[in-house]
């Protein structure tokens, strides 16, 4: 069984590790695992700008790095600027005759409240100026690094520490911002959303956006098993259950057009994702029901869009 | 040959970061630094300059862009005011301890609240303790000539620190004034190419940027205070090569009719220059008087500051900033830095200049009149002023 899936692997996932050993990240932690795969798609020639949050603080405590591809790391909302100042150095340089020719790919990775929060300005600021970077946003759904603080990206009904649910909370009282239409909304060549539940297609994307010529976005849903409030075992299957139940479709934006690449005939209830995780614990069938329509409604919002796309 | 040409100030610093080839300049306008980074945009436009030119979104963002180009090898610049400077403090922090050596002009500016975009040492004074080399500037030619020198300076492998280089708001900044701009070749003599020695690279992959738990964060610091005062002898060194090439030479604290005087007066920036115009008067008149201008801020310059005012019996310190609570910022390091001294001047310190407001030759009188009547009975004022109702 092992030998078999090591010779699976081996024909779609390099072997080799950019991302050392001896991490501290959470286990079953599925921000790692996208990391992880992130970091293989991406290979060798890459230069990682890193927000503060938890991969920060997982892979980088002094005198100590998992980093075996060159990583920057300043302040938790200016990674967008920071990649900026990377990729227009590297450029210059090399329009100088200051270093060789070389193509090396420049990333920058945050978290939702990075991103969606207090990274936004920046990050709009890079992506209107056009960069050529890939910014991957990895979205656990709250502040998990300091103790599962709610954001903008935080959905509807979750219970978080700032936006308890209690008797006059629901939790949440917002929808989830939807960064995906933000970043989409700025014209850039590629954005796509992605889970490590579906390596193959994570890989796939990431190496896109790294490729693509101008600014690109990938969005990944992280799950959590400290914040999210599930049995660390679950991560995969918690992952599969967010994208077969429609909250959080796997789908490409590239050059305007928008594609599905995952589209179940037949999404499954969402109670069965939300029943698994202590943050909706405190949900009744009524409530489940309202964010039942608000799926439904997305979807159909997203599948409007895909329809009106050209192939 | 070098030429005399007349500049703005803001110009002349231009002038200088086009000379030093800069890589990277990434800026948000703000009053009243705007010329400096338009001139530059124009030089990037029409191929006076090979650079990139970055108009991001914010301040904040303007340095977090230099320090990502400095870490991979980049010669960077920016320049801010006032509120702006305020926007990005955390990147100023970040610079310093990082060890990348962007080179900042800050237009001197007041910040709010009320709004006002004249000039005074409030946004300075707020980043007093950033761990970023300063000077303050008097007039356009030092400008030019210390915005060379910060590259040099900051950009040595001995150093690896951000210099700030300060001038007044609009009346240094935008005043027009005639600067000798030095030959290419003379400025290539003066400043190496950057050699950044850990720059980010997939060949030699490197970690900027850890996060330091309580058990090592203590000695990053330790560490950092030690290098940035051992940059002292660099900065020295750079002003004592630029004199070489240039016949200019600076020190960290101008002495200016110094000997044997009795009163000193101390200032920093362009109003130095209105000050010594009151000194020459006074000097004239044979008064025991002089003037001490603070070049170098940080680090601040103990030893030739405490020779400057050997033998004085008064050092009147003249701030353009509040300090709420404490009164002058200048005035309350200088006295500390007094204390230990035997004998030592009776320091007193006066207020004035603020958002704008003038300090004429008159206000400079009244200062150093005002100034002596302190030394000598003592103030009941909550705050010593020159020119404010």
């Amino acid at each position: 069984m092992k030998a078999q899936a090591v010779k699976f692997g081996e024909k779609l996932v390099p072997t080799k590790e950019f991302l050392a050993e001896g991490h501290s990240f959470c286990i079953g932690c599925g921000e790692a695992l996208a990391l992880r795969l992130a970091c293989k798609a991406l290979g060798k020639d890459v230069i990682i700008a890193n927000a503060t949050g938890c991969i920060e603080i997982c892979t980088s405590p002094l005198p100590f790095t998992s980093w075996r591809v060159p990583w920057i790391h300043t302040l938790f909302e200016n990674t967008a600027a920071v990649i900026s100042g990377v990729e227009a150095g590297l450029k210059t340089l090399t329009k100088k005759n200051k270093r060789p020719v070389r193509d090396i790919k420049c990333v920058a990775i945050a978290g939702d409240g990075g991103t969606s929060d207090i990274g936004i300005q920046a990050l709009s600021g890079a992506f209107e100026r056009n960069h050529e970077f890939l910014y991957i946003c990895f979205d656990n759904e709250a502040y998990m690094n300091t103790g599962v603080q709610r954001s903008s990206a935080t959905p509807y009904g979750a219970s978080t520490t700032t936006a308890p649910a209690g008797k006059f909370s629901i939790g949440q009282i917002t929808r989830k911002k939807n960064m995906v239409a933000i970043a989409a909304a700025h014209d850039i060549p590629y954005v796509a959303t992605a889970c490590p539940s579906y390596r193959f297609d994570l890989m796939k994307k990431v190496r896109k956006g790294a490729e693509v010529k101008g600014p690109a976005y990938v969005h990944i849903l992280s799950p959590c098993p400290t914040g999210w409030r599930y049995s660390t075992e679950l991560t995969v299957k918690i992952g599969q259950l967010a994208v077969q139940t429609g909250i959080f479709p796997l789908y490409e934006i590239e050059n305007g057009r928008y594609r599905l690449n995952a589209d179940p005939p037949k999404l499954k209830p969402i109670e069965e994702y939300l029943k698994l995780q202590g943050r909706y614990r405190h949900l009744t069938g009524e409530q489940i029901e309202r964010i039942q329509e608000m799926v439904n409604e997305d979807y159909a919002k997203l599948k409007k869009k895909v329809a009106a796309s050209p192939m | 040959m070098s030429q005399r040409v007349a500049l703005e100030a803001s110009h002349a610093v231009a002038e200088a970061v086009r000379m030093a080839d800069v890589d990277v300049i990434s800026a948000y306008p703000i009053t009243p630094q705007t010329h400096i980074p338009e001139r530059l945009a124009e030089m990037v436009a029409n191929g006076e300059l090979n650079a990139a030119y970055i108009p991001v979104e914010s301040e904040h963002s303007a340095l977090s862009t230099c320090l990502g180009a400095a870490a991979v090898g980049a010669r960077t610049f920016t320049a801010t005011a006032g509120q702006g400077l305020e926007l990005m403090h955390e990147v100023v922090y970040i610079a310093s301890s990082m060890r990348y050596p962007v080179v900042m002009a800050v237009c001197n500016r007041a910040l709010s609240a009320p709004l006002n975009v004249w000039g005074d040492h409030s946004d300075a004074m707020a980043v007093r303790d950033t761990g970023w080399i300063q000077v303050f500037c008097q007039n356009g030619q030092e400008a030019f000539d210390l915005t060379l020198w910060a590259f040099r300076v900051g950009e040595d492998p001995k150093v690896l620190f951000p210099v700030m280089v300060h001038l007044d708001g609009f009346t240094l900044s935008h005043v027009t004034e005639p600067v000798i701009l030095p030959e290419q070749s003379e400025v290539d003599r003066f400043l190496p190419r950057f050699q950044y020695p850990f720059a980010l690279d997939p060949d030699k992959p490197m970690t900027h940027g850890a996060f330091g738990p309580p058990d090592i964060y203590s000695e990053t610091k330790l560490a950092q205070e030690v290098a940035f005062r051992k940059s002292k002898k660099v900065i020295l060194q750079g002003w004592q090569e630029f004199g070489d090439i240039f016949h200019r030479y600076y020190h960290p604290v101008e002495e200016y009719k110094t000997e044997d005087a009795q009163t000193l007066l101390l200032t920093m920036g362009a109003f130095t220059e209105t000050a010594k115009i009151v000194i020459d008067e006074r000097r004239d008149k044979g008064e025991s008087i002089g003037l001490i201008s603070l070049r170098l801020w940080r680090p601040f310059p103990f030893e030739e500051f405490r020779q400057a005012v050997k033998g004085a019996k008064v050092l009147i310190v003249f701030d353009r900033c509040i300090s709420f609570g404490l009164g002058g910022p200048v005035f309350a390091e200088i006295r500390s830095a007094l204390y230990d001294e035997e004998p030592r001047p009776k320091v007193v310190g006066i207020i004035g200049g603020l958002g704008g407001r003038d300090m004429s030759e008159e206000d400079f009188d009244y200062v150093i009149n005002r100034g002596r009547e302190i030394a000598e009975k003592g103030s009941d004022r909550i705050l010593e002023t020159v020119n404010i109702r």
